[in-house]
């Protein structure tokens, strides 16, 4: 690893001057970025820690939203999420293991946007709002590719405001050696809105799978999607599936969902 | 170069930590802690599992800079005050939770995090919570039963003698 200086400031106004700064860059719980170091596959000047940031931290509850600031783990949003938000609570348990859950946040997940991250799946199906430092990004117009999001330089996500599903369910297909989801699908219910969201198998990754949403909204069953077969187009293909096994786990995990939603 | 301070094991404790140096390097090369092991030094192993202010992390996944000020437990923190052996580690003797004892520090650590949450997991809670700690040697059987006895139950329904 190349060396770097180290900030750790503990208000979201010090950490944005602390961006500002030429080769500066945002450490959430890292455990992602630092094991990107170690490969010497980066190189900032300086790493701004935003987990000392008390305002940053916790899951509070607002009418029928929950607000998770943008530095609680996995680990918090798994324990806080349980009974009220059921496939959010289940996404989150499912992330690495116990001591990667302990330290890796929900905003750094979503400020890397990894293809075959779990969280933007959540994000896109529940109709989620992104709030950072200046202002406030619905999901649909966060994720922007691969490793790409409506994110400036030194921008910063605060928190992430979820509308609390009335049934909700996370059907992750793993890839057992990464635990990263070879396919995910997060299914949310609010009234007739239906959320579908698929992660791990978009070339341009995270995407909404409206025809199934449609479907849904007036029928939320299983079997109201049973007859739906996704395209296999602009899906991934790699050792680990091709693009059209990745297509009919799409369609299984919906179902999959539906089934599962409480 | 930054000062770094940190209660381990109960006492404060103070060094010198780079920006990039991980937790686990100021442990083992700072404070001769070197309980703590690196295994694969890229958070999948778990052999180098510490508590920070009471949750199990990845030592070797952690900057020390980020642990200033932060309450911190080792391998070397486990045993009791007169030196015996604590009902964890104890569990792990009796039950042979161990081969070579490479993972044993994290495989100790992580199963002293997860009784303290769940004081009587189940066998497949245990499996469950190990799943970022790599054993090579045991196939696990021995410590899944460890952990069920250190937590006081039952481990003749746990596979393998």
């Amino acid at each position: 690893m190349y060396d770097f200086d180290f900030e750790k400031p503990s208000t979201i106004d010090e950490a944005v001057a602390a961006l500002s700064s030429e080769g500066a860059q945002a450490l959430g719980g890292g455990q992602t970025l630092i094991p990107t170091l170690k490969q010497r596959l980066n190189m900032p000047e300086k790493l701004v820690s935003l987990t000392g940031i008390a305002e940053m931290k916790g899951v509070s509850s607002d009418g029928g939203t929950m607000k998770i600031g943008g530095g609680t783990t996995h680990g918090t949003v798994a324990k806080e999420a349980k009974g009220s938000f059921a496939g959010l609570a289940k996404l989150a348990s499912l992330i690495g293991d116990p001591a990667v859950r302990n330290r890796g946040t929900i905003g750094g997940s979503l400020a890397n946007n990894d293809p075959a991250a779990c969280y933007p799946s959540a994000c896109m199906a529940t109709g989620a709002t992104i709030r950072t430092n200046s202002r406030e990004i619905a999901a649909d117009d966060f994720f922007d590719g691969l490793f790409t999001t409506a994110l400036e330089e030194g921008e910063i996500i605060v928190g992430v405001d979820f509308p609390v599903p009335e049934a909700s369910d996370y059907q992750k297909f793993e890839q057992p050696a990464s635990r990263f989801p070879l396919v995910g699908v997060f299914v949310a219910k609010h009234g007739d809105r239906v959320g579908v969201a698929v992660t791990g198998a978009g070339e341009d990754g995270v995407f909404r799978w409206t025809e199934a949403e449609e479907a849904l909204a007036g029928n939320f069953s299983a079997d109201a999607v049973s007859g739906l077969s996704h395209s296999a187009d602009g899906l991934i293909s790699d050792l680990h599936g091709t693009a059209e096994y990745r297509a009919h786990l799409i369609g299984v995990l919906t179902k999959r969902a539906v089934a599962a939603a409480s | 170069m930054a000062t770094v301070t940190m209660t381990v094991n109960g006492k404060s404790r103070t060094g010198e930590a780079e920006g990039r140096t991980l937790l686990v390097s100021f442990l083992r090369e700072e404070l001769n802690l070197t309980g703590t092991h690196v295994g694969c030094d890229t958070s999948q192993c778990g052999a180098c599992v510490v508590h920070v202010n009471g949750e199990a992390v990845k030592a070797c996944t952690m900057f020390a800079q980020e642990a200033d000020g932060a309450e911190v437990s080792t391998i070397e923190g486990q045993a009791n005050a007169d030196g015996s052996l604590n009902t964890i580690q104890q569990a792990f003797q009796d039950h042979h939770g161990l081969q070579c004892g490479f993972c044993t520090p994290g495989m100790v650590m992580s199963a002293a995090a997860l009784l303290k949450d769940n004081p009587k997991p189940s066998e497949q809670e245990i499996r469950n919570y190990l799943q970022g700690n790599i054993c090579r040697c045991t196939g696990y059987h021995n410590i899944v039963k460890a952990i069920m006895a250190a937590s006081g139950q039952d481990v003749s329904a746990v596979a393998a003698e």
